[in-house]
């Protein structure tokens, strides 16, 4: 669906940071959505934007509501309260469907029809769907159009599966899990696959569990935790509310001077070098350097998004 | 608070050559996985025709070749139809492949015809198979118009036991379900006469057959070649296949709902 109509009048909350993706314009959004299963609460009161262009990666720990908010926006359930819009309407609608295309979690899928027969019913459901042809491209599936889905290994599979979530052309696609359980190769080509969908103009949103794929690919990362979001940003600005940076190298500075460096938070010796965790690193290194002119081994790195993931869940949660 | 565009899609006209294009796709589809799907294809055509293969030809030029091969055809697509949406429904949900097709546009009734249409063409398959063999091998005579008169009758019950099926699915645990149901489409469609003559089975159950959707839709059947039990009109059970395909719906519908409002 290349055309696209603009209706401005829904209000939209600010957005914490700005992104590369077009500001202003909403592709589809949760407001203020709560979602309850009997007793147990899975959305508390949940605002979401997603904005053209962005891939979005949904992380939080098993239960968070990662999954809920997916089923929302895919018209799969109702929200208990709030509202749930794609495109401006509401996605249990079929015909607002026709612009989504969404890669689920599923054990199985009919194993007696072939690919191209997948393929080929999938394109039907949709007005303007990519020829067959291109999904196989995409989806790197060539060569394997003639097996029966049954006869595929499991990466194979999950890229039938990401071919059917394009088949109908979506601006927006949905994504959950998408590279599990293939090997590093493929992955790799289906995170060039998502960045080309970026490119394009669509919108992605992502769950995923390996926070390396999360880091690779997200323009923006909203981290939700108990059904509310916590945290919402780049992977460096949510990397960056882990204090500081790390430096490690090799000194005959003694640890009682680091500390009184600026912006060092902690220092600790890692067999013969030290590690300085510091919110200013290039200013620590300059001052090092000047007093210990021996001073070598020298490596700075950033806190990787996993430490990000689990200060910001509570160090209990379970990565997921 | 900023107020921003929304990117509204222009609301896509789904005419009528787009649905009967996913209807004929998702038919055709449907059917070549059944029957690709052996479990599926050997044990709904071959129960049939085994048994007609035993009791028709043990019974060859006799009445009961004639009985059993209308009764046969109906035991034909109730299996087909229970087996097909029941646990093929069942089966999709818990494997999630019914929720990948949900967040699709695909049209929730194309879904549920393709299943109901496939499973009739599993039925016509079977009375064909049944026809020669009662023509060859049990001796049967019949005109073409019977024929046809059977095909058509077979048919028609595609509706009451596919929406039986369709609420098989709904309260079936998945993994459990072909045992289930031959739990229920043996012992049902032995009772209503399907298997050998009613005439021929206990008295009691004789009395309790009538409270069956096999047994008037066999005797629909039965009908075309005059086997019908006598004292009650045929109007009599059309209502109650009728009757019976508004209960199976309205139930399923109630499930159905009860379970969007849960997920």
């Amino acid at each position: 669906m290349s055309a696209t109509a603009f209706a401005s009048g829904l209000q939209q909350e600010p957005l914490t940071p700005p992104f590369k993706a077009r500001r202003g314009e909403v592709i589809a959004r949760l407001h203020s959505v709560t979602k309850r299963y009997g007793q147990t609460t899975a959305l508390e009161d949940l605002n979401l934007s997603l904005h053209p262009g962005e891939v979005v990666a949904l992380l939080g720990p098993n239960g968070a509501g990662k999954t809920t908010a997916v089923r929302l926006l895919l018209g799969l359930t109702a929200p208990t309260s709030g509202s749930v819009r794609v495109m401006g309407r509401d996605p249990r609608d079929a015909e607002a469907r026709t612009s989504i295309g969404a890669m689920l979690q599923v054990t199985r899928i009919p194993e007696t029809l072939k690919v191209r027969e997948h393929i080929d019913l999938f394109r039907s459901y949709y007005p303007a769907p990519l020829s067959a042809a291109e999904i196989v491209h995409i989806a790197r599936i060539e060569g394997l159009e003639d097996r029966l889905f049954g006869k595929l290994s499991g990466g194979q599979k999950q890229r039938v599966l990401f071919g059917l979530a394009l088949a109908g052309n979506p601006d927006l696609v949905f994504l959950d899990e998408p590279t599990v359980g293939m090997d590093i190769e493929s992955r790799r080509a289906l995170w060039d696959q998502i960045r080309l969908l970026s490119a394009q103009g669509k919108t992605v949103l992502l769950t995923t569990h390996y926070l390396e794929e999360a880091d690779m690919l997200a323009s923006r990362i909203v981290v939700i935790n108990k059904g509310s979001i916590i945290a919402e940003g780049t992977p460096a600005e949510i990397k960056h509310r882990v204090a500081g940076r790390r430096i490690r190298c090799i000194t005959q500075l003694d640890a009682a001077l680091l500390l009184r460096l600026p912006s060092v938070v902690s220092v600790e010796r890692d067999r013969e070098a030290v590690l300085i965790t510091a919110a200013e690193a290039e200013r620590v290194v300059r001052e090092m350097l000047r007093l210990d002119e021996t001073l070598h081994g020298l490596e700075i790195s950033a806190p990787g998004l996993e430490d990000a993931f689990l200060a910001l869940t509570g160090s209990d949660a379970e990565k997921n | 608070m900023a107020t921003a565009a929304v990117i509204a899609a222009p609301a896509p006209k789904l005419g009528f050559a787009y649905y009967a294009n996913v209807l004929g796709k998702e038919t055709r589809y449907e059917f070549l996985r059944m029957l690709r799907l052996r479990v599926f294809s050997l044990s709904v055509v071959g129960f049939p025709v085994m048994f007609y293969m035993l009791f028709g030809t043990i019974n060859s030029h006799t009445e009961y070749a004639r009985y059993l091969l209308a009764s046969y055809s109906c035991f034909g697509m109730v299996g087909a139809s229970l087996f097909g949406l029941g646990a093929g429904i069942a089966m999709e949900r818990m494997q999630g492949w019914l929720e990948l097709k949900q967040a699709s546009p695909m049209p929730r009734f194309a879904y549920l015809a393709a299943k109901t249409i496939s499973c009739a063409a599993f039925a016509m398959v079977i009375v064909c198979l049944l026809t020669v063999i009662g023509l060859t091998l049990g001796g049967v005579h019949m005109t073409a118009v019977e024929f046809l008169k059977l095909a058509g009758i077979t048919l028609a019950g595609a509706i009451p036991f596919a929406s039986m099926g369709l609420l098989l699915s709904f309260l079936m645990p998945p993994t459990a379900g072909p045992g289930i149901i031959n739990l229920i489409y043996l012992p049902m469609s032995f009772a209503s006469g399907l298997w050998m003559p009613i005439n021929i089975l206990p008295r009691w159950m004789q009395h309790a057959a009538p409270a069956l959707p096999t047994y008037h839709y066999g005797q629909l059947a039965l009908n075309i070649f005059g086997y019908a039990q006598p004292g009650t009109s045929m109007s009599t059970h059309w209502e109650a296949l009728v009757g019976f395909t508004c209960l199976m719906l309205g139930a399923a519908w109630l499930l159905f709902t009860r379970s969007e409002a849960k997920a």
